[in-house]
């Protein structure tokens, strides 16, 4: 299958720390790639290099070939690629479908007009990318009243609006309770799998990422230090000391695996 | 030389009081999070409480205890201040507690007049210090070498207090998050107050000190706010080596410019400032201020629906009933909301580009004046007819908006909204010192309407036309997309950034629009009165429309012209009685602490409340 | 030591607990579970009476607290570690600490910063640096420890394994028992089943501001249709 998104030898320094040393994957076309590690491994300063809130020392991004790196948010979300954050990034003083409706606007190049009224823009297709995540029945709804997990879920619609090819979600699932984890994310596999949309997320819930991810990787102090199938990553000696621990907290995974 | 090194000696002598007010200003918005736009009215008491406590006091124990006590004195009245307006309002959301200090600046205007009369006071000379010392040939003051010499030490008890002792240690944690620091079981009330009394207290240490230098009026308390919001910008917000190297720079760049370019003096102070804030812009020592991060934030604003059908029939029979105005009123009410209209479009551009936008302007009066000026020299010098004077007045309200726009939107918060107060403060000095062709301190006048709307009664409908019209202009406009982007970027910009909108330009774009909106009011203003003078591009004109529209209610469509209505027709009525500031400022305070949402926030709320008004949410 | 009593809160016009009822026995750990949005936050930020409940009590140690400023709750010998870190970035680790001092309580371990760089080694390499130069993980000891320098009797943990590493939540578990050890009360609020089974000897369940399930670690395991129904493992 085809790269989506290319990433050569990626670095940032922040000072003498080397938060992203030499970071190099390729994501597939379909892919569902998770990327794990501890705190401070590099993750989020990775992730925002993707998405061009931060400018990296070296390396270069690829979407589909193109090179993006330099570009900011804006201009990569132009080119088709949509992010869900790791602390919510909503509009509160919207209504959910208005949420959405505005991603359209903005798709459309309408964010500069005054004439018509914004609420009746894109309606009908705001409210089916609602229903996609589930949320149609909540569309009125105030979005400062919504439940955590609903706000995460209504952030996928909005990101999905644009139709992207690509999909970043950080840490997609913190702060959900874990059913509403397991259905997130099974969420996202049948978007990735209906849509031909390919992800990468970062997560820190190894059930979550153990059921959906296709690949895995691991970074630590900045390096990727492993990188393959979900197998082959639970059992990777060296992640278990860095990053996953003796195992008290993933019997239900292990469960899961057996049954 | 001597002449130039007696100067900076005067000049790092007028930085000591400088210092004193600014870091007072800078400590206590720190920890409140309020701009307290009343320090400057402390800083006026300090004087006046120290001239007569000097009266009393022998000797020169008696000089330095007067400017000890008056520090003392001030302090505790600053905690008045803050235990009877503040405490009251601090769960309000954020900047609306300066529409309270705003009140208070009223209260002690008046106060200070009651008590001290309006002459103005000549500082008596420190005891000891009376003599001068010749410098290189030069005189200087003895009592400007003893300035020069106490600064440093305030400054570093300050520093000391702030960064070593467990005070400073609570002081700097309340900065960030005073909530946590209250879990942590710390009296954060009384932490608050402690603040409060000290930067008053400084405040009032700076007006004592000055006194043999500068002697009391009843004008220092605007005149220094001034220069205090420019040293504590430059400095950064909340830097004390900051606030005293910025006094040093504004003292010693004013010496200077009194004697080298007399006529630039005004303007320095803030070409210097909008220097720096372009390199940084966060001031000399400043942090960038996240927005948020100090917990307080207040109900989440509400989403926006068009209005229906009810509330537009109810909107015409008010502009109808408006309309009978002249044919049943007399013609003072023509000319009273003739005023009113004109106010309230320039209160409503503040409140799309604020309350939308969340863009706070400390400077708005700058379009006003402005659009004001751009009528006013059109039709002097080119003898331009009103109905282009009418566009051209907006057209270069707009204009200036799209420069100023540019500078001021390279910083965010507080910092943004001091810019937008010195670019204000500029094009007033301009306009003030450059009087060949500005008319100076005289103004502009005969500036009067073409013949056919020269009375009253159709200078009244052209208003109202025009005023209506912009005021559900910008309605409109914030239905639209353009309305609903400029509110996604002041909810979520990461969010709006990510897609696609180039939250920067439309601020930028909101900007220049509310600018232009303001400069059609501006030029209205021109030819309803005849004439222009400076005090419409003045800080209180800015002040004017900033309360206005807090009071009428930040989170709402409608607070803008509400507050406006309410407020010009008040003055109105106040300004019949000899101590009318009192009354008004003690009325804000009032609207303040019983409608912290504004008044049409408020009666919202009522209206919910008693069920006249349904929520939405509640349906369900 | 801690007991609500039909305990209420809103938000707003948003009833966030309804009718809380439980107790928390001196030297125990209890754990508050229940999904996110449950009311596990708003919980304990009523008993810190940083939420005023309407209606209900709260006493401590006998005494109804009910009411009480947030900072008068914490004097009384209760230590809140918030959800969110909530850490000082501007300062130092050592000037954090400093804001938690409070004075020796009777009856309490008396924390001092030796004694938490102990408890947290990699708190101890970094005591001059700022806050926001620490990880996650490290903030999230920094929390504890700034509440522990508060001497406090009973300490209200909000979930302190969410967003944190695995390996890190294990030594989260470890501090947790240690401090079981040293005679602190703890009342932690959950998500994570395992880490809980880990820790608590109680367990409160609550779901949507209602108590659905107060018991024993063991009476929660004989009735497994309880755990599936409110924790969704």
């Amino acid at each position: 299958m085809s790269a989506v998104l290319t990433v050569e030898h990626l670095s940032r320094s922040f000072g003498a720390i080397k938060a992203v040393d030499d970071v190099s994957f390729v994501l597939r076309q379909g892919e569902l790639l998770a990327l794990i590690g501890p705190n401070g491994a590099g993750k989020s300063t990775c992730f925002n290099m993707l998405m061009g809130q931060l400018k990296p020392t070296s390396g270069v991004v690829k979407l589909n070939g193109e090179k993006i790196t330099g570009l900011a948010p804006r201009q990569i979300w132009r080119k088709g690629v949509g992010r869900t954050f790791q602390i919510t990034a909503t509009y509160s003083s919207m209504t959910v479908i208005e949420n959405v409706q505005m991603a359209l606007i903005s798709y459309h190049r309408r964010i500069y007009s005054m004439l018509p009224y914004a609420h009746r823009m894109y309606w009908g297709r705001a409210l089916e990318l609602l229903d996609t995540v589930g949320m149609a029945d909540q569309a009125d709804r105030h979005c400062a009243v919504l439940a955590y997990g609903d706000l995460k879920r209504l952030e996928l619609a909005v990101a999905l609006a644009h139709d992207p090819k690509l999909l970043l979600m950080d840490e997609p699932t913190a702060g959900m309770a874990p059913r509403e984890r397991i259905a997130l994310m099974q969420l996202t596999a049948d978007i990735v799998r209906d849509q031909g949309v390919s992800c990468l997320f970062t997560e820190h819930d190894m059930d979550v990422v153990f059921a959906h991810a296709h690949r895995i990787m691991v970074l630590n102090r900045g390096q990727l230090i492993a990188g393959g199938s979900v197998d082959e990553i639970r059992n990777n000696p060296q992640v278990q000391e860095v990053y996953l621990g003796g195992g008290m907290l993933f019997n239900a995974a292990e469960e899961k695996a057996d049954a | 030389m001597g002449l130039f090194f007696a100067q900076l000696l005067t000049g790092l002598a007028n930085a000591g009081a400088l210092f004193m007010v600014a870091s007072g200003l800078s400590l206590i918005f720190g920890v409140t999070r309020i701009v307290n736009f009343a320090h400057g009215s402390f800083y006026m008491l300090g004087a006046y409480v120290g001239y007569t406590l000097m009266q009393v006091l022998p000797g020169v124990v008696g000089f330095w205890g007067a400017v000890l006590l008056a520090g003392i004195i001030v302090g505790l009245i600053g905690v008045i201040v803050e235990i009877c307006v503040l405490r009251p309002v601090y769960s309000a959301p954020e900047l609306f507690q300066l529409v309270a200090t705003f009140g208070v600046i009223l209260v002690i205007q008046d106060l200070t007049l009651m008590i001290w009369g309006a002459e103005d006071l000549l500082g008596p000379r420190a005891p000891g210090l009376k003599g001068i010392v010749r410098i290189m040939d030069e005189p200087v003051p003895q009592y400007d070498l003893a300035l020069i010499a106490i600064t440093p030490f305030v400054a570093f008890a300050l520093w000391y207090l702030i960064t070593k002792t467990r005070v400073g240690i609570l002081v700097r944690a309340a900065t960030q998050d005073r909530e946590m620091v209250g879990a942590l079981g710390v009296n954060q009330s009384w932490l608050f107050t402690g603040v409060f009394f000290l930067g008053c207290a400084l405040a009032g240490l700076g007006g004592a000190v000055q006194l043999p230098k500068g002697g009391a009026d009843l004008l220092m308390d605007f005149n220094i706010l001034t220069s205090v919001f420019v040293v504590v910008v430059i400095g950064g917000m909340g830097s004390l080596p900051g606030a005293y190297l910025a006094a040093v720079i504004i003292s010693v760049l004013n010496v200077f410019g009194v004697s080298y370019m007399p006529k630039s003096t005004l303007v320095l102070m803030f070409l210097v400032m909008v220097v720096v804030l372009m390199f940084r812009p966060f001031g000399l020592f400043g942090r960038e201020e996240v927005a948020g991060e100090h917990g307080q934030v207040g109900e989440p604003e509400r989403p926006i629906k068009p209005a229906g059908l009810k509330i537009r029939l109810l909107v015409a029979a008010a502009l109808v009933l408006l309309g009978l105005i002249p044919v049943m009123g007399s013609n003072f009410a023509v000319v009273l909301v003739t005023d009113i209209l004109i106010f309230c479009l320039f209160a409503a551009s503040l409140q799309f580009m604020l309350g939308m936008g969340g863009l706070v302007s400390f400077g708005h009066a700058a379009f006003f004046g402005g659009g004001a000026y751009v009528a006013a020299l059109f039709v002097t010098y080119a003898h331009t007819p009103m109905e282009l004077a009418l566009i051209l007045a907006p057209l270069g309200a707009g204009l200036a908006a799209v420069l100023i726009g540019w500078v001021c939107l390279r910083s965010t918060g507080v910092y943004f909204a001091m810019l937008t107060l010195a670019f204000a403060q500029l094009l007033w000095s301009l306009v003030f010192q450059w009087g060949d062709i500005t008319g100076g301190d005289d103004g502009l006048v005969n500036i009067w309407p073409s013949a056919w709307a020269s009375s009253n009664m159709v200078f009244f409908y052209l208003t109202l036309v025009i005023c209506a019209g912009g005021i559900l202009l910008l309605r409109h406009a914030a239905h639209s997309p353009f309305g609903y982007a400029l509110r996604a970027a002041r909810d979520s910009s990461r969010q709006a950034e990510a897609m696609g909108i180039n939250t920067k330009r439309i601020q930028w774009v909101a900007f220049a629009f509310a600018g232009a909106m303001a400069g059609v009011a501006g030029g209205l203003f021109v030819f309803s009165k005849g004439s222009v003078f400076p005090n419409e591009l003045e800080i209180a004109r800015s002040f004017d429309a900033l309360i206005v529209v807090f009071l009428g209610g930040v989170k709402t469509l409608s607070g803008g012209w509400v507050g406006g209505a309410s407020f010009e027709a008040t003055k109105d009525y106040l300004t019949r009685f000899e101590y009318w500031r009192l009354a008004l400022g003690l009325l804000i305070i009032a609207v303040v602490i019983l409608a912290p949402e504004g008044i049409v926030g408020s009666l919202r709320k009522l209206g919910e409340r008693t069920g006249i008004l349904n929520n939405a949410e509640d349906k369900r | 030591m801690l007991e609500l009593k039909t305990v209420n809160a809103f938000y707003g016009k948003a009833h966030v607990l309804n009718d809380l009822s439980f107790t928390v026995g001196h030297g125990k750990v209890v754990a508050l579970l229940g999904r996110n949005g449950a009311g596990k936050t708003t919980t304990m930020k009523s008993i810190m009476q940083m939420v005023q409940p309407r209606g209900g009590t709260v006493s401590y140690q006998g005494q109804d607290i009910t009411g009480w400023a947030p900072h008068r709750v914490a004097k009384a010998g209760l230590g809140y570690v918030p959800e969110e870190r909530r850490i000082f970035t501007q300062l130092t680790v050592l000037e954090n600490l400093e804001v938690g001092r409070q004075p020796p309580r009777e009856g309490c371990v008396t924390w001092t910063e030796e004694m938490l760089f102990e408890l947290f080694p990699n708190l101890a390499e970094r005591r001059g640096n700022r806050g926001k130069a620490l990880s996650g993980g490290e903030q999230q000891m920094l929390t504890i420890a700034r509440t522990l320098m508060g001497n406090p009797a009973l300490v209200l943990l909000d979930e302190p394994s969410e967003g944190i590493a695995p390996v890190i939540v294990e030594q989260m578990a470890h501090v947790i028992l240690k401090l079981k050890n040293e005679g602190l009360t703890v009342l932690l609020s959950e998500q994570n089943l395992h880490f809980a089974q880990a820790v608590a000897d109680q367990v409160v369940i609550i779901e949507s501001g209602t108590q659905k399930f107060a018991g024993s670690l063991a009476d929660l395991q004989a009735h497994p249709e309880i755990r599936d129904a409110y924790l969704s493992v």
